[in-house]
């Protein structure tokens, strides 16, 4: 990175990478969001636990904007694809769009339309 | 890659950056366009765990009692997973990627204390990770649950055991970096090679973001 600005050739289009303290925040709030996941799970699934009843229902919703939260600090960040080339983030982004529509499309087929032939 | 390992006009100094068209470096293109392919790797592995999820006919079970065949004969099994250690495991993961960037910045800046010291942190860190995820394998084992026992150990421990695969050559990776640090082999201008492998470790460490709540907290 640091040799591509000194060339001019640079592939984040001007912006400077972060600060340690950037990312130490980031790292602080990585760090609370899986702190939280752990506490969605456990109040979600112990009935004694205060707000049980209303955690319960959208346990699995709150685990995964949570996760995608996670991921997009990471490669925001961490990553550098807030500052880098455009490029890099296509050609990380759009395999996670198809890979989602996979995962999606294999649990469907399998859990709706496949009726136990295994 | 024509202007590979040419000298750079007016600087007197090998430039060992390898420039595509677009102005970007043909290595960094190349591990984007690797870690592009292997999203779709690990979506199929997590696809296929979700798909068998709650299908398994014996246990033992993750989250919950069941019955399971022990030394021949059928008896109660308890839940299996443990999932303080895994939540201890995961931050230790998520400490890693803060710290790869903080010896990312050193090797930039030409801090080589700040680059050896982040850097060891986050080579031990990854050994943390692979140290655990054989602990609870080894332990899964022992309660009964073997790579074929039911659906749900084949599709969790090929899932997890590609992942701790991966984390396992992230490790050899940056320790071959932090040898060459050591050796003072890794200048500011050669800091793409730390931040390469900086973006393959922050990969691995973005697929265990999907994988701990998918796998382990989701009933």
């Amino acid at each position: 990175m640091s040799a591509h600005a000194t060339h001019g050739h640079g592939d984040d289009h001007g912006h400077s990478h972060p600060t340690p303290r950037t990312y130490l925040g980031v790292g602080v709030i990585l760090f609370a969001l899986t702190a939280l996941e752990v506490l969605a799970y456990e109040v979600g699934h112990r009935p004694t636990w205060p707000l049980h009843g209303m955690v319960e229902p959208i346990v699995v919703p709150i685990l995964l904007i949570l996760s995608a939260f996670k991921f997009f600090l990471v490669a925001a960040f961490y990553m550098h694809l807030k500052q880098d080339s455009k490029l890099f983030s296509n050609l990380f982004v759009w395999p996670i769009v198809l890979a989602i529509a996979l995962a999606m499309a294999l649990v469907v087929l399998f859990n709706y339309w496949v009726k136990e032939t295994y | 890659m024509a202007q590979a390992a040419t000298a750079s006009a007016g600087h007197g100094e090998i430039d060992e950056h390898h420039w595509t068209s677009t102005g970007l470096d043909t290595r960094k293109l190349a591990i984007w366009g690797f870690i592009g392919s292997e999203c779709l790797f690990f979506a199929s592995l997590i696809a296929t765990y979700l798909v068998y999820r709650g299908k398994s006919l014996v246990g033992p079970l993750p989250h919950t009692e069941s019955q399971c065949m022990m030394h021949g004969k059928m008896q109660a099994c308890e839940a299996i997973f443990e999932i303080p250690l895994v939540t201890f495991g995961t931050a230790v993961l998520l400490f890693s990627s803060l710290f790869v960037v903080l010896a990312l910045y050193g090797a930039q800046k030409g801090d080589r204390k700040m680059l050896i010291t982040w850097l060891s942190a986050t080579v031990l860190c990854g050994l943390f990770f692979v140290g655990m995820q054989v602990y609870e394998f080894y332990h899964f084992f022992h309660k009964g649950l073997g790579y074929s026992t039911n659906l749900f150990s084949s599709t969790f421990y090929t899932l997890t055991g590609f992942h701790g695969s991966h984390v396992t050559l992230g490790v050899i990776w940056l320790s071959t970096m932090l040898v060459l640090a050591l050796r003072g082999k890794l200048p500011p201008e050669k800091a793409l090679n730390l931040e390469l492998a900086a973006l393959y470790w922050h990969f691995v460490d973005v697929v265990w973001i999907v994988i701990f709540p998918v796998v382990y907290l989701m009933r």
